[in-house]
């Protein structure tokens, strides 16, 4: 399994995310600039030696920007992920177990979630909730966690035909004993690569929700926010306003998603 | 067959009728006092009661959503709080905004994602199969918005080969009001076309490796006629199943493409009806949106029954 892992796409992925976690982790020692601290007298400055991406509206360093960015980003998408891996595996394994009404009502609560988009369906409760980092992390987690109950509850299913599940029932263990030592232990590597491709789904929404004014708030020097805050400018020749924070999303989302097509090839 | 439709136009009303609980649920419900949030924290509370009783939305919650499912019924969306006019138009009309735009990328993606995926299918293991799955799927997980900004970079500012607008004056010829929709699905297109190749690529590998393809051959059967007459058609039929799971994705993603290149569909029509309040448009445009995709699902299981010999016969 660790040769396979070895496969470049999977390596060169891992360094792209490396990156951008030690980016969010060290941000405030690798900055060259304050990322808040504007300056009206340099603003939209185009890259040059002083303003290596140049500057925004208000004069701000681009570059620096960009560093901080990777926080707001990696904080708000794994904490989803998580709280969704967590009660989607629980739910997964509580539906696959049990069978019966509580697996029917799951899929027709999963269908109904999947005929509206991720996106509209987050806009649904932003409205009502407010736009926060809190609030995007537990909408998304919401929906995610029917999705990783499904493919839990497939990974069950498949499991209970083997003869451990069978013998466990046999010596009296408990129904909770049996889903949580006996079963999760073995279903763990198609959880693990249903989390990283939902981590990359998380990071997808959370910088569209931020694009689209629902995430993160100013200052915040989130990619997507910054992307909101000056494609305006474009039409006006200010493209590094909007460009490295483009390539800054596309390179992360691009990452996590060669990690997770890696760690798929290498658990099969 | 007959059952069959009968329980999956059943089980679509049942989603459909969940959906709109769902949507009711975050449009009024969630909101708490709507005159409140209409008129903001500082607005004297007998107004805040009038408004709320002019709007309706003091009634009890299963009231409200009888007199809403009610009217939607009778085909009235009801009143935009924030035009003081019925919702209805509006919908219409950004609709059939958002189709053309729709239209434009399925038309483009469809042929070319199915190209992709029989090419890289037939080539198996090789490079033009590995620069088409990973290209693919990396471009499945880039946000609309980013290789929108992107696109217009390059294609817009940099060579100048595209207008940046969608939108177009009153009077311009269809052509070129095509062209000015080209940057606007290409982000679109970016996406799904990974996905749909994917599936069409894992389609063609199935069925290349199938008996019946292997009796085709045995047959003395030329390899064209082997791969149009017994391969494609095996190996599409879950391709269409996954365009239409993408017309969900496609139409979120028009909340953000078009956003991004202000032009004025559904996506934009909820989005600016999010960001101001007004409840009725939003559920509407939501509403719309379900609809949509629940549609084109129950049409893609039409089309592959009819197209399946095996689901021709007794039906499961």
């Amino acid at each position: 399994m660790l040769k396979r892992l070895a496969a470049p796409g999977f390596v060169t992925g891992l360094g792209i995310v490396l990156f951008w976690v030690l980016c969010a982790l060290f941000g405030p020692w690798l900055e060259p600039q304050n990322p808040y601290a504007d300056d009206l007298m340099n603003a939209l400055a185009p890259p040059s030696a002083a303003h290596w991406f140049g500057t925004d509206q208000i004069g701000r360093d681009i570059f620096s920007r960009i560093i901080a960015g990777a926080r707001p980003i990696l904080s708000v998408a794994p904490a989803a992920t998580l709280l969704a891996t967590l009660c989607g595996t629980t739910l997964g394994l509580i539906t696959g177990y049990a069978g019966g009404w509580v697996d029917a009502l799951l899929s027709r609560l999963i269908e109904v979630i999947l005929a509206l988009p991720l996106i509209v369906v987050a806009l649904l409760v932003l409205v009502a909730l407010g736009p926060s980092s809190l609030n995007v992390t537990v909408v998304i987690a919401l929906v995610f966690t029917p999705i990783i109950a499904r493919t839990v509850r497939a990974a069950v299913l498949a499991e209970c035909k083997l003869d451990y599940v069978p013998a466990a029932q046999l010596r009296h263990e408990g129904a909770l004993h049996i889903m949580f030592v006996e079963i999760l232990p073995n279903i763990l590597p198609p959880i693990l690569v249903e989390v990283t491709v939902r981590l990359g789904y998380a990071i997808f929404t959370v910088a569209s929700l931020s694009f689209l004014g629902f995430g993160v708030q100013p200052p915040s020097p989130d990619w997507g926010l910054a992307i909101a805050e000056n494609y305006g400018l474009i039409v006006g020749g200010y493209g590094w306003t909007v460009g490295f924070a483009a390539l800054a999303t596309a390179s992360l989302v691009v990452g996590v998603n060669m990690v997770a097509e890696g760690l798929q090839d290498a658990l099969r | 067959m007959i059952t069959a439709i009968t329980r999956r136009g059943a089980l679509s009303i049942l989603t459909l009728l969940l959906l709109s609980m769902v949507v009711f649920a975050g449009g009024q419900l969630l909101p708490g006092d709507v005159g409140r949030s209409i008129l903001g924290p500082l607005a004297d509370a007998r107004a805040v009661a009038a408004l709320n009783h002019q709007l309706g939305t003091d009634a009890p919650p299963a009231l409200m959503y009888l007199r809403w499912i009610g009217a939607l019924l009778h085909g009235d969306m009801g009143m935009s709080y924030a035009y003081r006019s019925p919702v209805a138009p509006f919908i219409l009309h950004a609709l059939a905004k958002s189709a053309a735009l729709a239209a434009v990328t399925s038309v483009t993606v469809v042929p070319l994602a199915i190209a992709g995926g029989i090419i890289a299918g037939l080539n198996h293991g090789r490079w033009p199969d590995r620069v088409i799955t990973l290209g693919g799927l990396s471009l499945t997980v880039v946000p609309e918005f980013v290789s929108g900004i992107l696109l217009i970079l390059v294609f817009g500012v940099w060579l100048r080969w595209l207008p940046i607008s969608a939108n177009t004056r009153p009077g311009t010829g269809a052509l070129e009001q095509l062209r000015h929709l080209i940057l606007p699905a290409l982000p679109l297109v970016l996406i799904l076309f990974g996905y749909i190749a994917r599936i069409a690529r894992a389609g063609m590998v199935e069925a290349l490796e199938a008996d019946y393809t292997r009796t085709a051959r045995l047959k003395g059967l030329g390899r064209r006629s082997v791969i149009f007459g017994h391969v494609l058609r095996n190996a599409l039929l879950p391709t269409i199943t996954v365009i239409a799971a993408q017309t969900s994705y496609l139409l979120g993603g028009l909340v953000v493409v078009e956003t991004l290149f202000r032009y004025q569909g559904i996506g934009s029509l909820i989005l600016t009806a999010a960001r101001g309040k007004d409840y009725p448009m939003m559920e509407a445009g939501i509403l719309t949106v379900g609809l949509a995709y629940i549609l084109s699902a129950v049409i893609a299981d039409m089309l592959i029954a009819a197209l399946d010999p095996r689901n021709r016969a007794g039906g499961r």
